[in-house]
């Protein structure tokens, strides 16, 4: 399982803000996202009344959460399929191990799926002389650099095309010293080669799923590539992973949260495969798995609902949050510190791993509210996030300094008359500082914040001052 | 089992917990039983509301958007040309691996006595698919493949070139109606219900999309009749 550095988040911020790769990969694809996004969203007229269906499907499912997930297991088994319950990671990393040693696996291919990095399956793979094989284009150079997902869509968001030559000269060392890699189109053309013999070797295939559908017992994955097809359509054992949260009700419910899907994550329409899988081969079948497992994990999850984080579960994990959030544009995924990156990882990260850890997460913001105007389900991120500030500061987790910072404060804000007299001091002593120039290079205590920018001088006065002047006037009530 | 018979009930009663209630009353399960009989359709797009010849149209238009292109033939004896006339312009091998389905097999391909082909699933080394269409949702451009005996996955996924003969008239508006074709003609779900809208593809590398990452690279819809 992935080790956590969320509580190392200002030293991970920096040292993020100080990597020149990670800042051009980050100023190169900042924009694009949100672009797409933009442009599939303008095409569709009925796109904020979907946002508003999409959000009330999920509310249904998590009320009920209980009876659906009965109802779908129900249908797995009808259908000839397994179901694994699990409560925690370590049951879930174990079922998987059980299926792939019965089914005598040697390697292992996988579909990109973040609840198989919550879980830690390849570790535990690996451990056991499994060899797991991620397919997922950016999954694939990570797995060969030993690096983690950045971005929950868009694993390699942090790489630029230079570290993708280099991993693939160094990881194929029997390629041709001449073999160029100028194009993007020459390192995709390896790497399906390369995975072909892959997938046509794999013993078991592991993929996630976006959703289950309760009417039908079905997992459902949206990839682009077809990787995720082909892990689960060659090998003798397929096993979908998911938490609870993954499922719908009906098939129409699933695609009232596809249409939204897609916009919201890459600005496409529709992806380009998405793909409902129920059970084993059927008689008669020419190809697809002889062994169909699904494995629902809860991991934390069940302790959200009922609590104000609950809402936190109609996450359908498109991006859109990360791709519009300043922080994330910023620092980018890995400085989060654990799977789920921006600010649903800021929101989801200290409800499953525990606000002692990832308490400096929900902070991580300027609340600007960006996530949330994006957000296909409408989860309340920002709000999320103030209630887990306060959680920080009552369980007193928060640094004594900017404790007692706090307390000064609030000392001064409930006595208006000291306020006022303290800010008027303040405006006339930066006023002063700052002279002609209007503007501050550097303020006592506000190194941090100087450093990058000047700050505008007040004009002086305070805004309480000109009001009582202006009403003295007679130009406002 | 015994084991995962505790996990189950561990996790049912902390879903519970967390909801403050005890499993559903009857009268609140046979409701929600009732809701997943019924599935009742939401929000669908107006886009796709049109007549057949129109969303026909925006179903062809769609499968160019996602880069994907369509050939129209008036009945299945159009069929051999158009698919010698593609592989030839794509400068393919005329030779593919074909769906065993009754709808391809009433093909008569002794026009093009040059292409070669086999029946049946598809193997790594097949360069080009011919796979029996179930239906096309004109709302994206979507094709709805599902599995059979007689309409292997791997046709959908394993060659270079993804070629589908569709029936104009298995064009629908929404992808709510495909659903509901397939529940009248299947009667339940199959193994494996795929949704393909346009040729594989990555962005994987600096956000760029490229075509033709681990499914076909191209992908060419033959639309029978009017």
């Amino acid at each position: 399982m992935q080790i956590a550095t969320s509580s190392e988040f200002k030293r991970n911020a920096h040292d993020a803000l100080a990597d020149v790769g990670l800042q051009k990969a980050l100023a190169r694809s900042g924009t694009s996202f949100i672009a797409r996004r933009a442009a599939a969203v303008a095409a569709l007229p009925e796109f904020e009344a979907l946002r508003e269906e999409a959000r009330a499907i999920k509310d249904h499912t998590l009320a009920h959460l209980d009876f659906y997930l009965e109802a779908y297991a129900a249908r797995v088994t009808a259908a000839g399929g397994t179901v694994h319950w699990c409560t925690d990671a370590a049951e879930a990393r174990a079922v998987v191990l059980a299926i792939c040693q019965e089914a005598g696996a040697r390697t292992v291919t996988k579909g990109k799926s973040m609840i198989s990095e919550e879980l830690g399956i390849n570790e535990h793979l690996e451990r056991h002389g499994i060899v797991p094989v991620e397919t997922d284009l950016g999954e694939y150079i990570l797995q060969v650099r030993h690096e983690t997902p950045s971005h929950i869509i868009a694993p390699a968001f942090h790489l630029n095309r230079e570290d993708w030559e280099a991993s693939f000269r160094a990881a194929h060392t029997d390629l041709p010293a001449d073999r160029v890699f100028h194009e993007r189109r020459d390192i995709l053309t390896e790497a399906r080669s390369r995975l072909r013999e892959k997938f046509l070797a794999a013993d078991v295939g592991i993929t996630g799923a976006n959703f289950l559908v309760a009417e039908t017992g079905s997992s459902v994955i949206v990839t682009n590539e077809g990787n995720g097809d082909l892990t689960q359509t060659l090998p003798k054992v397929h096993i979908a992973l998911a938490s609870i949260e993954k499922v719908v009700p009906t098939l129409e419910d699933c695609m009232s949260l596809l249409r939204v899907l897609a916009r919201s994550a890459t600005g496409q329409d529709f992806s380009v495969y998405t793909t409902f899988s129920t059970g084993a081969r059927r008689p008669g079948d020419l190809d697809g798995p002889e062994a169909y497992h699904v494995v629902i994990v809860d991991n934390g999850r069940s302790g959200m609902l009922g609590s104000e984080f609950q809402p936190m579960l109609r996450c359908i994990r498109c991006a859109a949050c990360m791709n519009h959030c300043p922080v994330y544009g910023a620092v980018g995924g890995h400085a989060y510190g654990w799977v789920y990156p921006g600010p649903m990882g800021s929101v989801l990260t200290p409800a499953l791993i525990g606000v002692d850890q990832a308490g400096l997460l929900p902070g991580a913001s300027t609340f600007c509210g960006k996530c949330e105007s994006v957000c296909p389900v409408k989860i309340p991120l920002p709000n999320l996030m103030r209630h887990w500030r306060e959680r920080e500061f009552e369980r007193h987790l928060t640094p004594v300094g900017q404790r007692s910072n706090l307390a000064l404060w609030a000392f001064v804000a409930k006595r208006p008359a000291l306020y006022r007299a303290l800010t008027r001091v303040a405006a006339f002593g930066l006023r002063s500082l700052a002279g002609r120039r209007g503007r501050l290079a550097h303020v006592p205590l506000a190194g941090g914040w100087t450093a990058g920018r000047d700050l505008p001088a007040p004009e002086g006065d305070t805004f309480f001052a000109r009001y009582a002047r202006a009403q003295r006037a007679g130009r406002v009530a | 089992m015994s084991a995962a018979g505790t996990s189950k009930d561990a996790m049912l009663t902390a879903i519970r917990r967390g909801l403050r209630r005890r499993p559903l009353p009857e009268d609140q399960a046979f409701a929600l039983r009732a809701r997943l009989a019924a599935h009742p359709r939401h929000v669908i797009p107006a886009r796709s509301r049109l007549d057949h010849a129109g969303q026909v149209a925006l179903f062809a238009a769609n499968v160019e958007k996602e880069f994907g292109s369509v050939v129209r033939v008036d009945d299945l004896a159009g069929v051999p040309a158009a698919v010698a006339d593609y592989l030839a312009a794509q400068n393919l091998p005329g030779q593919f691996v074909i769906a065993p389905h009754p709808g391809l097999r009433a093909i008569d391909w002794s026009s093009r006595p040059l292409l070669r082909f086999r029946e049946g699933r598809a193997e790594a080394t097949d360069a080009v698919a011919i796979q029996h269409g179930f239906a096309g949702i004109a709302e994206t451009g979507t094709l709805m493949l599902p599995s059979a005996p007689e309409r292997p996955t791997t046709l959908n996924l394993l060659a270079e070139a993804a070629i589908v003969v569709l029936a104009a008239d298995r064009v629908v508006g929404a992808y709510e109606e495909a659903w509901d074709l397939l529940r009248a003609e299947m009667g339940g779900m199959p193994r494996n219900v795929m949704l393909v809208t346009g040729p594989s593809r990555s962005a994987d590398i600096e956000q760029a999309l490229e075509l033709g990452a681990h499914g076909p690279r191209r992908l060419h819809v033959v639309l029978v009749g009017g």
